[in-house]
C-alpha cells in the first residue's frame, strides 16, 4: 500500500464532498438501527461467552494437573489455548472497547475489566482505543502501522534495520502479548527520547511489571507446582497455550490493516476531517477475513474489521449482522471491500512485511518531497 | 483480662492464605468470578437474590418472592430493599418496600411492585419476570419504621403502592399491639393491592379499614380525615403515597402543630427548582459532558456511558452518592444549592442533583 494521496489512481476521486457526507449519514443510520435493538440478547450473548470461557479455562487447567499423560496434555493445552484466545479476542478486546458498558454491570465494564494479557487494560485502552482507532492508518500517527519496528508501507522511510523485519515479525508473533505491552508503553520511543526516568513512564513500567509478574506466576509457577509430578509438562503446556494464543492473535491482527488493498493516509489529510471522511478512512483502512461462524468468534469478530472500525463500540456479534448493509454501501459508492480467507490474508500481510524489508524499487517518486494533498477534503474537485 | 490470641484470627490467616493462593491461579479474575457461576447466593458473594415466585396482586401489581443470598441481614417492617434488575440487558436499580414479615422460617422475602405507566423497571418486574432470575440486592434500608414499643394508636394513610411498607408492618402483627386505622386510596376496589387481605383483617376486627375509591369518589382531601378518623391528630401517623397526598398531609399536620406525629415515605422526588446546568467532568473516568439544569447528573452521566453507582433514583437511598470535588449542584427536590471547592469532597446524591455550573465529580 501507499499513502492514498500518492497513488496514481485515487480510489476515492469519484466521490464528491456531498457523497462522502451522505455516506456518513447512511452509516450513522446503520448504527442507530443497531443501538435501537441493542439489549437483552447482547447481554445474554456476552454472559454466555464469558461462562463458556471460564468453564473451559478451569476444566483445561484441571486436566493439565495430569499433563504427564500425553492425552491429558493435548486436551488440556488445546482447551487452554482456546480459552485464552476467547478471553483476549471476543471477551477482553470487545469489553475494553466499551461494547458492553450499556449493560451497567460493574463486572462487565470497560472501566473495571482486566484481561489475561501482560499489558494492563488501561494502557492498552489508551494506545488501542484512543490512538489506533482515532488515527487508523495515518502514517506517523497510527503506530499500529508496523508497531514502530517494521515498515509496512512504501511511504515509510527505509532503514537497514528493516532488512531483519521478517524475523522481527516472527519473534513478535511468538511473544505477541509482550510486544503489545512494550508497544502500549511506547517503550522504544520513550527510551530513545531519554524519558525512561520520567515518573509517569516509570509508574506505567511498574504497572506492566506487576502484571507480567502475576501472569508468569500463574502460568509458569503456581499451575505447574499444583501439578506436582506433572510440573514440567504443565509448564510446557501453558507455554504452548500462550504461544498458540500469541500466534493466532498476531495473525488476526495483521489481517486487519496490512493485507493488500488496504489504504493509508498522510498526516495532513486528516486535518479538519469530517465525520463522513473519518468513516471513509475506516472503510478503506481495514480488511475483513471471510470464514465460518467459529472463525468469527475465535477472532473476536475482528474478521469484521471494517465494521469494527466503523463502529468500535457496538457489540461484536452485531458486526456480522450489519456486514451485508455495509458491503452494499461499498458497492454503491464504488469502493473496494477488502476481504479474503484467513490463509490468503495472512500470506498477503506476510508478503508485505517481506517485500518492504527491502527499499522501494522505484525511487523516481520520493514520497516525502511531494506537497501534502488534502485528498479526502477536496476529492470532489 | 486475657492476652490469649483469639483462635478465629489464626483461622482467618489460613483462609486468607488460601484465598491469596486461589487469586494467583485465577488472576486477572478473582476466585469469586468463578464461584459466582455456580453459587451466586453463597456467603461472601455480592448480595443477590433468586426470584422463587411471582404472584399477581391486582391487574397491575405483583408480589415477587425472593430467596436472598446467605449474607442477607434481615429487615425491619416498613424498610425497603434496593433491587438491581436487568431490563433489556441494562442493569437498573430501584427501591421497593419489603412486604414480607421479617423472620419467615423459610428466610424468603417479598416485595410488591405496582407497574406505573411508562415505568421500565416496574412493568418488567410485574409482567415479564421469570422465576429463577437472579437479581442484585442491597441490605434493607429506611427509617419508615415503627418505634419500639409501638404507639397505642396508629393511623396508616396510604394511596396506591403506598400500602406496601404498611403491609410489611401488618404482617409483622402491629395490629396485635396497637389500635390501627388504615385509610387507603385506590382507583377502584379491584385496584387495592392486598385488598382481600386488608378486608379480611378488618372483618376479624384486627384493623379499622377506610377504603377510598377515587374513580368514583374523587381524591381524598386531608380535611376529610376529621370525619373519617376524628382522632387522627392524636394518633402517630405513617403516610406513604403520591407527592400530592404527602404534601397536603404535611401542611395539615403542621397547621395543627403536631408535625412530629406524622412520618412520611416519599416514592418520587418533587422537582421544584431546576438549576442552570453546566459542564460536568468525571475526573477519574476522564469524561466531560454538558448537563442541563433539569436533568439529574446520574441520568446525564449514564446517557454519556459512565458507570454510575445508583440506587432508588429518588433521593433516599444514597446508593448514588459521589464526591463533588468542585463546582455547584442544585437539589432538584428543594432547589437548594450545594457548592464545593477542592478539598471539600462534598458528597452529593447524583440522582437528585443537577449541575448548577461547572462540576468536577470524583468518578
Amino acid at each position: 500500500m501507499t499513502v492514498i494521496q500518492h497513488k496514481p489512481v485515487n480510489p476515492i476521486a469519484h466521490l464528491s464532498a456531498e457523497d462522502i457526507e451522505t455516506l456518513g449519514k447512511e452509516l450513522d443510520a446503520i448504527r442507530d438501527r443497531v443501538l435501537a435493538e441493542r439489549g437483552a440478547s447482547d447481554a445474554a450473548y456476552i454472559r454466555k461467552v464469558i461462562k463458556t470461557q471460564r468453564t473451559l479455562e478451569m476444566s483445561s487447567r484441571a486436566v493439565l494437573l495430569f499433563s504427564l499423560f500425553p492425552p491429558a496434555w493435548v486436551v488440556g493445552t488445546a482447551g487452554l489455548a482456546v480459552a485464552k484466545i476467547l478471553e483476549n479476542m471476543e471477551i477482553g478486546h470487545n469489553i475494553l472497547h466499551g461494547q458492553y458498558d450499556f449493560m451497567r454491570d460493574p463486572k462487565i465494564h470497560s472501566t473495571t475489566w482486566e484481561w489475561d494479557h501482560v499489558s494492563p487494560a488501561d494502557q492498552w485502552k489508551h494506545s488501542h482505543n484512543q490512538l489506533h482507532h482515532t488515527y487508523t492508518n495515518v502514517l506517523g500517527k497510527d503506530n499500529d502501522l508496523g508497531y514502530g519496528i517494521m515498515r509496512v508501507d512504501e511511504d515509510q522511510k527505509w532503514y537497514p534495520m528493516h532488512l531483519g523485519q521478517p524475523l522481527w515479525n516472527f519473534v513478535n508473533a511468538c511473544f505477541f502479548e509482550y510486544g503489545i505491552a512494550a508497544y502500549d508503553l511506547e517503550l522504544g520511543r520513550n527510551l530513545r527520547k531519554g524519558r525512561h526516568k520520567a515518573p509517569e513512564f516509570r509508574a506505567r513500567l511498574r504497572a506492566v511489571g506487576r502484571k507480567i509478574r502475576r501472569q508468569v506466576l500463574k502460568d509458569y509457577v503456581i499451575h505447574p507446582l499444583l501439578s506436582g509430578p506433572s510440573f514440567l509438562t504443565t509448564l510446557a503446556a501453558t507455554f504452548t497455550a500462550n504461544l498458540i494464543r500469541n500466534l493466532w492473535s498476531h495473525s488476526v491482527i495483521m489481517c486487519g490493516h496490512f493485507p493488500s488493498g488496504v489504504e493509508t493516509f498522510s498526516k495532513t489529510s486528516i486535518e479538519g476531517e469530517t465525520r463522513g471522511e473519518w468513516y471513509l478512512r475506516q472503510m478503506l483502512g481495514s480488511a475483513n477475513i471471510s470464514g465460518s461462524r467459529l472463525l468469527h468468534i475465535m477472532t473476536g469478530n475482528l474478521s469484521f474489521q471494517i465494521e469494527h472500525h466503523l463502529f468500535p463500540d457496538l457489540p461484536s456479534k452485531r458486526y456480522q449482522e450489519i456486514a451485508p448493509q455495509v458491503r452494499a454501501l461499498f458497492d454503491r459508492y464504488g469502493l473496494t471491500y477488502t476481504t479474503g480467507p484467513l490463509p490468503k490474508q495472512v500470506a498477503s500481510a506476510w508478503w508485505k512485511v517481506i517485500r518492504l524489508s527491502l527499499p522501494n524499487r522505484e525511487t523516481a517518486r520520493p514520497a516525502a518531497d511531494e506537497p501534502p494533498a488534502r485528498v479526502l477534503a477536496t476529492s470532489g474537485v | 483480662m486475657t492476652t490469649t490470641v483469639p483462635h478465629p484470627a489464626a483461622k482467618t490467616t489460613v483462609r486468607d492464605r488460601l484465598l491469596r493462593l486461589a487469586e494467583t491461579v485465577t488472576t486477572p479474575l478473582l476466585p469469586e468470578d468463578y464461584l459466582d457461576l455456580v453459587a451466586p447466593l453463597r456467603a461472601g458473594a455480592a448480595l443477590r437474590g433468586r426470584i422463587v415466585a411471582v404472584e399477581p396482586e391486582t391487574r397491575d401489581a405483583a408480589t415477587l418472592t425472593i430467596r436472598p443470598g446467605r449474607d442477607w441481614r434481615g429487615h425491619t417492617p416498613g424498610q425497603y430493599v434496593r433491587l438491581g434488575v436487568d431490563v433489556d440487558g441494562v442493569r437498573q436499580w430501584r427501591a421497593y418496600s419489603l412486604t414480607s414479615a421479617p423472620d419467615r422460617p423459610d428466610r424468603l422475602i417479598s416485595v410488591t411492585v405496582k407497574a406505573i405507566p411508562d415505568g421500565r423497571v416496574s412493568n418488567h418486574l410485574v409482567r415479564r419476570t421469570r422465576v429463577g432470575t437472579v437479581v442484585q440486592l442491597d441490605q434493607a434500608l429506611g427509617d419508615f419504621v415503627l418505634p419500639d414499643p409501638v404507639p397505642a394508636r396508629v393511623l396508616f394513610l396510604t394511596a396506591g403502592s403506598g400500602i406496601t411498607p404498611v403491609m410489611g408492618m401488618l404482617r409483622a402483627g402491629v395490629h396485635t399491639r396497637a389500635d390501627v386505622v388504615v385509610v387507603h386510596s385506590a382507583p377502584t376496589p379491584d385496584d387495592v393491592v392486598f385488598g382481600a387481605h386488608l378486608r379480611a383483617l378488618a372483618a376479624q376486627g384486627g384493623i379499622r379499614l377506610v377504603e377510598r375509591h377515587t374513580d368514583r369518589d374523587g381524591l381524598l382531601g386531608v380535611a376529610e380525615l376529621a370525619t373519617l378518623v376524628p382522632d387522627h391528630l392524636d394518633r402517630q401517623t405513617w403516610a406513604c403515597g403520591p407527592v400530592g397526598l404527602l404534601d397536603a398531609a404535611e401542611q395539615h399536620w403542621t397547621a395543627a402543630g403536631v408535625a412530629d406525629r406524622l412520618h412520611t415515605e416519599r416514592f418520587r422526588p418533587t422537582v421544584i427548582a431546576p438549576g442552570e446546568g453546566g459542564s460536568v467532568t468525571f475526573t477519574r473516568t476522564g469524561l466531560t459532558l454538558a448537563a442541563d439544569g433539569g436533568t439529574p447528573i446520574l441520568d446525564a452521566g449514564e446517557a454519556a456511558g459512565a458507570l454510575m453507582p445508583s440506587g432508588c433514583r429518588m433521593g433516599i437511598c444514597y446508593g448514588c452518592v459521589l464526591p463533588l470535588r468542585q463546582g455547584a449542584v442544585r437539589d432538584l427536590r428543594t432547589g437548594e444549592l450545594t457548592t464545593a471547592v477542592p478539598g471539600d469532597g462534598v458528597l452529593i446524591q447524583t440522582c437528585v442533583s443537577a449541575a448548577a455550573g461547572t462540576c468536577d465529580i470524583d468518578l
